[in-house]
């Protein structure tokens, strides 16, 4: 039998009183793809980044093709053959494809023998592995998902054996990441290995050969992807039953809450990012915007929240005009709730305590204090029951925010929101990089705020989520509501709008 | 994904931490003694016992630090809303304008009126000279640490004409204003004196002090029981989360500003009203800049500037005494020792937490 591509044996890390990793061992077979599964904050980070040098592990021992190897920075790493793909792209916004797949690798004082020879090999490579794209294109002018294919190139072009991606899809329309998994298919039957970290069970499911669970900084199982379910992995990660399938009635939509008409709104070069937009969201109803990230959802949202300020068009919120005003807290004032899509630059402060990042944004509220004042009391007991209503943890009130995992956070500023008692919800992304369990319940907490009457407009990149949340779908692309779809629409038709393909065309 | 460290307990944090850096900016200093040919543990026998060693010396390192506080404060204030006021000197040298002009012109008040107007005017025409770069910020996007540089030298040649020009009185040769008799706040050693009976040795300590722990209370009552205090640390931590939250970044910064030169502003009460009693050139010294260390020091809290300042009180006092008593060790000596003591507590502050974490970590472990 030969020996894995990679194996891990006892690897153990901490930080402080975190024990990221925990005599974690995993053997990745060679020409297969590996899964590797588990919830924010399990360690399936901390053990690719000690596998790609960028931490060393206090314990335990890396092995390639059999033999112990000693990784202390990336470029060893990639010596020994393992590249990586990491979720947020290393590369070079304004220079070419071929200038970004060189870099690194230069060679010599002079760049030009390197990028010719660069040239040569990355057409073999885009041939052999079906990867075209232009040499000579600039990085920022290539669609998301052909920049990923250049940090895949990047890679192969440093000679990985071994190739990990971390998150790969997250940015991807359903099209791309299909596009995606077949390259990944083509690299495996090169006889490459790849090693997948992703939160998202179905990827697992349709790509893989293997995946191995992490929970709490351990490795808690390892399956045949092929005789698994998604099910067992969600409780493998969870450990505990999961109900992945939203249970929710029929919606009872109510009277107009939120209309908007027209809207549009320009960056500073002028270009409208959000392009007039025209929709309406009732009492009692969740509307959903699908849409790629980074196609005005963002921009969107600030418009309505006040923070950004439109154009052109209205903005109507139980039939005042409240886009011109772009005022946040006159917004709030008149019964809007914000739970902002970045929660960690926006939704709270992480160096406040919990307390403090619990009344953001409400904190002029008399309840909290008369006058000028802030009774230090007051907030906390609010914090407690907060905290407390919505299962925190640690239900600490004094805990800096920043030291709360990504889901506790989402739920410290859910909670401050939703428990405002609002007209209008909007939420943007009330799920990303949030674990299973925590998903479970703020998927439950939104459609009881719905079923009391109120209205929510959602937002999110994950369609699943969309699909399963929403009552009725709009799509978003360019700027533009490409069009509107019920829940039951299927994933084709959401991934053609997403896409910028009208109904009309397809 | 880069992963903090564990916590350090808030004891090495605030005690250990600050004490490693004292003993090692004494340790360089000690060196530069010894390198000069001096005794390095006499000499600093010398400055403690100039400062803490007798009431005089007390006296001394109170009044320095009733001034540090207020400067430091103002550069404290500023630093939680992410705003660098580096302008302190200008804005307690201006203020001098608003405690001289009260006490001059409307001296038939009787002082119990006329003091607290006095020092409402220096805080008013200290928070003038710290809004104004504060709008230039808020409206125009000027940089705030350019401004107030640039309002500093302003201030310099300003004062220069307003103390020749409108105070000085005519016939008098010295640049300064008449001596300030209504507003006058008394020393301790004139307070023992005259109503006791008592002789203390002299010292320009006066009831200023008091108004230096009362504005530390002020501002850690601002900064962590008001919503103002909350909007300021909000925006000075995070101003996306601020703006978010409906905190509106122009008022904050200029609002800021003004409390900020206010505070500094309260030097001008010390050294005016208690212990110049008239208004005279260059009369801040320097004091306003020392704040910015202060600060860095005190971790911009209210009780670590109280304490801070006495450190620097020290500094100034002992080594005064110390450019005395050993003639090679001149003033330009000790700015270089108090240059170290900055250099260590302020901008290397950080220095030995990593090793300390390290350690820490190790032993739990």
């Amino acid at each position: 039998m030969t020996s894995p591509a990679i194996e891990l044996i006892g690897i153990d890390k901490r930080f402080g009183a975190v024990h990221a990793n925990n005599n974690v061992s995993i053997a990745i077979g060679q020409g297969s793809i590996h899964g590797i599964i588990g919830e924010n904050g399990a360690g399936k980070s901390t053990l690719m980044s000690i596998l790609f040098g960028f931490y060393h592990a206090d314990k335990g021992e890396i092995r390639v093709k059999g033999q112990p190897v000693n990784i202390r920075s990336s470029s060893d790493a990639i010596a020994h053959g393992i590249g990586m793909v990491h979720q947020h792209f290393m590369l070079v916004e304004n220079f070419t494809v071929l200038e970004n797949v060189v870099l690194g690798a230069e060679g010599g004082a002079l760049i030009g023998p390197a990028l010719a020879k660069a040239r040569t090999e990355l057409q073999r490579l885009a041939h052999e592995y079906e990867m075209d794209v232009d040499p000579d294109a600039i990085i920022q002018d290539l669609p998301v998902g052909l920049q990923q294919r250049v940090e895949i190139l990047k890679a192969l072009f440093k000679g990985a054996e071994t190739l990990i991606l971390d998150e790969p899809t997250g940015v991807l329309t359903p099209d791309e990441a299909d596009h995606l998994f077949r390259i990944l298919g083509t690299l495996r039957d090169q006889g490459k290995t790849v090693i997948l970290i992703t939160h998202k069970l179905r990827e697992i499911m349709a790509i893989t050969d293997h995946v191995s669970v992490m929970r709490r900084g351990e490795m808690v199982a390892h399956f045949d992807t092929a005789r698994t379910s998604v099910e067992q992995l969600a409780e493998a990660m969870v450990g505990r039953h999961v109900l992945l399938q939203v249970d929710k009635g029929p919606s009872k939509p109510g009277e107009m809450v939120l209309e908007v008409k027209n809207l549009t709104w320009k960056d500073k070069d002028g270009v409208a990012r959000v392009d007039n937009v025209s929709f309406s969201v009732r009492k009692g109803e969740i509307v959903g915007i699908a849409g790629v990230s980074g196609n005005g959802q963002s921009e969107l949202l600030d418009c309505i929240a006040g923070i950004a300020r439109p154009a052109s068009g209205e903005v109507i919120f139980e039939g005042k005009e409240i886009g011109h005003l772009a005022d946040p807290a006159h917004v709030r004032a008149e019964g809007l709730a914000h739970v902002p899509e970045d929660r960690q630059h926006r939704g709270l402060i992480k160096e406040f305590d919990a307390s403090e990042s619990e009344i953001l944004g409400w904190h002029n509220d008399e309840a909290l204090g008369k006058g000028f004042r802030l009774d230090r009391g007051k907030v906390l007991a609010r914090a407690k029951a907060e905290m407390e209503e919505f299962d925190v943890r640690p239900p600490d009130p004094l805990l800096k925010s920043g030291k709360f995992s990504g889901g506790n956070q989402q739920k410290i500023i859910l909670a401050r929101e939703i428990l405002r008692d609002p007209d209008l919800l909007i939420v943007g992304q009330p799920t990303r990089g949030v674990d299973i369990g925590a998903i479970e319940f703020i998927h439950k907490r939104i459609i009881r705020l719905r079923d009391e009457g109120k209205a929510i407009l959602l937002v999110s990149v994950e369609l699943d989520e969309i699909r399963s949340l929403s009552d009725r779908i709009l799509v978003m692309f360019a700027g533009k509501i490409m069009g509107e779809l019920g829940p039951e629409a299927n994933e084709r038709e959401c991934g053609l709008l997403m896409a910028g393909v009208s109904k009309d065309a397809a | 994904m880069m992963k903090a460290r564990g916590d350090l307990p808030a004891w090495v944090d605030v005690g250990l931490i600050p004490l490693l850096n004292l003993i090692v900016a004494l340790l360089f200093a000690g060196l530069v003694v010894l390198i000069i040919g001096e005794n390095p543990l006499t000499a600093m026998w010398i400055m403690l016992k100039g400062a803490v060693g007798s009431i005089k010396g007390w006296g001394y390192l109170l009044y320095y630090a009733t001034n540090f506080v207020f400067t430091g404060l103002a550069v404290a204030v500023a630093f939680h809303a992410g705003l660098f006021n580096i302008g302190g000197e200008g804005q307690a040298y201006m203020a001098g304008i608003g405690a001289a002009t009260i006490g001059l012109g409307l001296e038939f008040l009787p002082w119990p009126i006329l003091i607290p107007l006095a020092i409402l005017a220096s805080m008013i025409v200290g928070a003038f000279w710290a809004w104004v770069p504060g709008v230039l910020q808020a409206k125009r996007g000027s940089h705030i640490v350019i401004t107030t540089i640039m309002f500093n030298y302003i201030a310099i040649s300003l004062m220069q004409y307003f103390i020749n020009y409108w105070f000085r009185p005519v016939g008098k040769m010295a640049v300064e204003s008449r001596e300030i008799t209504g507003a006058y706040i008394m020393s301790f050693r004139e307070v023992a004196r005259e109503f006791f009976g008592v002789r203390l040795s002299s010292s320009p300590l006066n009831f200023t002090v008091f108004l230096a722990f009362l504005a530390a209370f002020v501002v850690w009552y601002l900064l962590w029981r008001t919503k103002l205090g909350y909007e300021i640390r909000a925006f000075g931590l995070n101003p996306n989360a601020a703006v978010y939250a409906g905190i509106k970044p122009d008022r904050i910064i200029m609002v800021t500003m003004a409390i900020s030169g206010a505070l500094a502003g309260l030097l001008a009460v010390n050294e005016v009203l208690g212990v110049q009693h008239r208004l005279l050139l260059e009369y801040v010294g320097g004091a306003g800049f020392v704040g910015i260390a202060v600060a860095l020091m005190g971790r911009s809290h209210p009780l670590g500037i109280v304490l801070a300042a006495m450190l620097f009180g020290l500094l100034y006092q002992g080594g005064s005494e110390l450019s005395f008593a050993i003639p090679t060790i001149n003033r330009d000596m000790i700015v270089v020792i108090q240059g170290l003591v900055i250099l260590f507590m302020g901008a290397l502050e950080y220095a030995f937490r990593p090793m300390l974490s390290a350690m820490f970590f190790r032993v739990e472990d």
